[in-house]
């Protein structure tokens, strides 16, 4: 438990030595209130809440996370540390788990930095606060998602540009799954069951309602599961796979 | 102790090693000798648990490597080949990073990060960013990470590589000194460093172990060990040199005018040879005698 703190407490600090933290983070901000502001008509709309500007996370953390995320194991790979590392009396599993604390970390960082967006709808408005953090929650769930994906595409080449392009590959492939442009390729063949499964892949789907306020538990097991699921597959890939 | 039986490890269809079996005990310094690619770094990697083997086992005090690899990883100092470091941290920074992980409790850390500073001179560089250390700096901030937490067994991939010739021997005098009643295995291209540092050489060609022994032993497969080189002022008759007892063969290097006469195996030619210059008054400038040539033997085993 103390090793995982280490290590993700040397990964966070990592984030803000190089300059990432902070590129990742103002890019997030300008790009999440283009959106909210000019894209999704938030004054235009007349409504007391935040939906223009979480509809938009999904296809943020799509081309975010996985740069934030490109490094973590395509540069121990890439530089040798990864030798280093893994002859220290650690576990795989607590190199993985501290990393993905640490760059969860920064994406909560990004996250709570959006306040001003809050404030300006409090100021407005009386919306539902309750409402209001239960969707930053939710997108919160849904970005660990994205960066146990691109933590495991990551893990799997030494180059930090092919691992971006795979995470973003498999993270879209999650995004669509539920709309119109992958279950049409499906429903001419394959059967309803299937078809229900594919769609029920989507992060879209899922967090449609957290979006709106609303913290199912069959969505935040979703994102949860898919987190863990692929945060394993990174685990499964570092311990085959450690020397280049 | 460390026990090798049968490793293997092939990537792919490569064979990187191939059946090789040793024993290390405390007390040994043992240098890993071998052309590039032999399989040294291989070796060393199996060794701290880094990489499994394909066939056959470490073992350390008995217990197996890949089954009990965090709780060996405790006793081993490891500095893997080209010293490895997270290069946006300062020296510091790292140092108390490593001795984190390595769960060293505030005073005992304390007091290592003091000693490897003091030890490899690191006071200068504290809050540089390793990525701006020159190479022998970054060499020695690897030494520091692998020795921080005083382990039972150290294993050094090229630990002088990229060092100038004052540090090397500063580090080669440092490993000597950590070495007492530890298991240190170090791997190296300079053959002199195994004669300076090691008890004992063992040379690794093609993943297959081909000498294990002192490095006096191996000093004396080579051809020159106690070969007696004459330089002599002017022309002389030479011949009857090779009638000395004790002397096998002459060779006369006609560029420079050295004469080098070998001794049959296991006898010592420079009384006899000493005593005929006398005799005959030969004109002998210079005289010494070969503490044999590891260049030569390392070729004679390796190809």
């Amino acid at each position: 438990m103390k090793t995982t703190f280490f290590i993700a407490r040397r990964e966070f600090a990592a984030f803000f030595a190089t300059p990432i933290a902070y590129v990742f983070i103002a890019i997030f901000l300008i790009l999440s209130g283009i959106f909210t502001f000019f894209v999704g008509d938030f004054y235009e709309r007349g409504q007391a809440d935040l939906l223009p500007f979480f509809n938009y996370h999904p296809w943020l953390y799509l081309f975010l996370v996985p740069a934030i995320a490109m490094r973590s194991w395509s540069e121990e790979r890439r530089s040798g540390t990864i030798e280093l590392l893994m002859t220290l009396p650690i576990t795989a599993t607590q190199a993985i788990a501290g990393k993905f604390i640490a760059a969860w970390a920064v994406l909560l960082l990004a996250l709570l930095l959006t306040f001003p967006v809050w404030v300006t709808l409090n100021y407005l408005g009386q919306p539902d606060n309750g409402i209001i953090l239960a969707a930053y929650t939710g997108s919160w769930l849904m970005s660990g998602a994205f960066l146990a994906i691109s933590m495991c595409m990551s893990a799997l080449t030494k180059n930090q540009v092919i691992a971006f392009i795979l995470a973003i590959l498999v993270c879209f492939l999650f995004v669509v799954s539920g709309s119109g442009i992958v279950l049409n390729a499906f429903e001419k063949w394959a059967a309803p069951g299937v078809l229900d499964t594919v769609a029920s892949f989507s992060f879209l789907t899922h967090f449609e309602a957290m979006a709106a306020g609303v913290l199912a538990l069959n969505d935040i097991l979703f994102f949860l599961l898919v987190t863990a699921v692929w945060l394993y597959a990174g685990l499964t890939v570092i311990e085959q796979k450690k020397a280049v | 102790m460390i026990s090798v039986k049968n490793l293997s490890k092939s990537f792919g269809s490569f064979v990187a090693v191939n059946d090789l079996s040793f024993d290390v005990n405390p007390g040994d310094i043992v240098g890993f000798l071998g052309p590039n690619g032999a399989g040294k770094s291989t070796t060393m990697k199996m060794l701290t648990g880094f990489l499994t083997p394909t066939s056959g086992y470490v073992r350390i005090d008995g217990r197996r490597v890949n089954k009990h690899t965090t709780r060996l990883q405790k006793q081993i100092g490891y500095l893997p080949e080209g010293a490895p470091a997270y290069e946006e941290m300062t020296v510091y920074q790292f140092l108390h990073f490593i001795a984190d992980v390595r769960g060293m409790a505030k005073k005992e850390k304390m007091a290592g990060l003091t000693q490897v500073i003091e030890q490899l001179e690191l006071y200068d560089v504290l809050d540089q960013s390793i990525e701006t250390l020159s190479k022998g700096f970054k060499r020695r901030v690897g030494l520091a990470q692998a020795i921080i937490h005083n382990p039972q067994i150290l294993i050094l991939d090229e630990p002088t590589d990229g060092l100038d010739p004052n540090q090397k021997q500063h580090v080669r005098n440092l490993i000597t000194s950590l070495s007492k009643d530890k298991l240190v295995i170090i791997s190296t291209h300079i053959l002199e460093e195994v004669s300076a540092v090691c008890n004992r050489a063992m040379i690794i060609a093609d993943g297959v172990k081909k000498f294990d022994g002192t490095p006096l032993q191996l000093q004396q497969q080579s051809r020159y060990y106690q070969a007696v080189t004459l330089k002599l002022s002017y022309a002389a008759d030479i011949t009857g040199l090779l009638e000395i007892e004790g002397v096998d063969d002459m060779h006369v290097d006609k560029k420079t005018g050295e004469v080098t006469l070998f001794p049959a195996t296991g006898q010592f030619i420079l009384g006899p040879v000493t005593e005929y210059i006398h005799h005959y008054k030969l004109p002998v400038d210079r005289l010494h005698v070969d503490q044999g040539r590891l260049e030569d033997v390392f070729m004679q085993i390796t190809s």
